[in-house]
């Protein structure tokens, strides 16, 4: 092996992969899919919703913010884990109001497509209804906070690729949500809709003005394939 | 052997999941040979007078009618089958979850755009009393399966029942699988 290569295992399958990448990253590249929600390639990790969450060397932690070691041997896709992420999927379905049929990113939406991805029908959970405003300030950008889920994706670009730091959050706990750094709302910010921070979230928190339908229902993203299908498509076939 | 039997029912939904079990075309002359339809508005039988084998749930509960119903079909269905957005998490109506009953009823009959002349809220005896919130069915009775959709396809309406009928669990496969 060269200089700086290092090899673990995931479910069994022996991966290479450089020093300094992020277990999540180096799953990527190699075409295995660890389910993930708050992780954005583009954008630094944060580890916020744990769905990314393996079982490595056995202790659970989430591959987004684990670095690779040489040897560790990792479970990923796992009855027990799955099950952990389904819960945490569910739960995030009843803290905000998702309502799939009348909503503009079904079809494209990560939370939905993770939903269908690991088999959720319902969540059970007794749902919150949470009423948070809406922010329509925005002449191209429409803020729907009772669709965010708290991934913090918005808040990392704006800060880094956009250099803006336009959102943050504000309130602790159940109470934390999305606070827009302006007092008119989102319109009396710097913020414009071709910022990185406007195309990174995963659900409809965020959504671009006159641009909802462009691509009808049906024919989205996740309708046909399941989420994570373009990752493991990169896996090369095992020598047989 | 008798056919196993079949209640549907309709809480506050729009029909549409109804419509969609219509939509399995041809079909309905195999699901006619494979089920007995019981108490359903597809036969306008009004009551329970006998054991069921499967309850179709379709609609959330936003008043004392809707809850009443839903118990009496957990009472004679041996296996009971959320159906759709509304029965799932309330759906639609379920947009009046985020204001107060009070807020809501007030917007609609008292002080609306659309509301010229004053109206009243109404509050005639015979009228079920609304709850404060619209419930999925499962907050109201224990539920066995769930079918997603807004509505559920033909498809994966059929494919539930087929299920069901031949003694499995519904597991539907990727594209069937929806919440919209």
């Amino acid at each position: 092996m060269p200089l700086g290569t290092l090899q673990f295992t995931i479910d069994g399958i022996t991966v290479q992969t450089q020093e300094g990448q992020s277990l999540i990253a180096a799953c990527d590249a190699a075409g295995l899919y660890i389910p993930r929600l708050c992780y954005h390639p583009d954008l630094r990790p944060a580890g916020n919703c744990r769905v990314c969450t393996c079982r490595i060397d056995g202790h659970q932690a989430a591959a987004c913010v684990t670095p690779v070691r040489d040897g560790m041997v990792v479970e990923n896709d796992t009855p027990q884990l799955n099950a952990d992420r389904l819960a945490l999927i569910e739960m995030m379905f009843v803290e905000g109001n998702h309502p799939c049929p009348y909503c503009v990113a079904s079809g494209d939406c990560e939370l939905q497509a993770l939903g269908y991805r690991l088999g959720m029908t319902a969540p059970v959970y007794p749902f919150f209804w949470p009423r948070h405003e809406i922010d329509a300030s925005h002449p191209d950008i429409f803020l729907d906070r009772e669709r965010c889920i708290a991934c913090s994706r918005c808040i990392e670009a704006s800060r880094m690729p956009d250099g803006k730091s336009v959102f943050s959050y504000e309130g602790r706990g159940i109470a934390m949500h999305l606070h827009v750094d302006g007092w008119g709302g989102l319109g009396a910010t710097q913020m414009a809709a071709i910022d990185k921070a406007a195309h990174v979230c995963p659900v409809a928190c965020i959504v671009i003005r006159r641009d909802g339908y462009r691509i009808p229902n049906g024919q989205r993203r996740f309708d046909k394939t399941p989420i994570g299908t373009d990752i493991e498509a990169r896996r090369k076939a095992p020598p047989s | 052997m008798t056919r196993p039997r079949l209640a549907t029912c309709s809480l506050t939904g729009c029909f549409g999941c109804h419509m969609s079990l219509l939509d399995i075309d041809e079909r309905l002359l195999d699901l006619a040979d494979l089920v007995e339809l019981d108490r359903s508005p597809f036969d306008d039988k009004k009551r329970f007078d006998r054991p069921v084998d499967i309850g179709f749930i379709e609609g959330g509960c936003s008043n004392t009618h809707n809850v009443h119903v839903l118990r009496q079909f957990r009472t004679h269905c041996r296996t009971l089958v959320s159906v759709g957005a509304c029965a799932l998490y309330g759906g639609v109506p379920a947009m009046r979850n985020v204001v107060t009953l009070r807020a809501c009823l007030e917007e609609a009959y008292q002080n609306g755009p659309t509301v010229t002349c004053g109206g009243h809220i109404p509050d005639d005896p015979e009228l079920p009393l609304l709850l404060d919130r619209v419930y999925p069915a499962h907050d109201i009775v224990r539920i066995d399966h769930f079918l997603p959709g807004c509505p559920p396809s033909a498809d994966a309406i059929w494919e539930t029942l087929r299920a069901l009928l031949t003694g499995q669990a519904p597991d539907l496969p990727y594209p069937l699988l929806k919440y919209e």
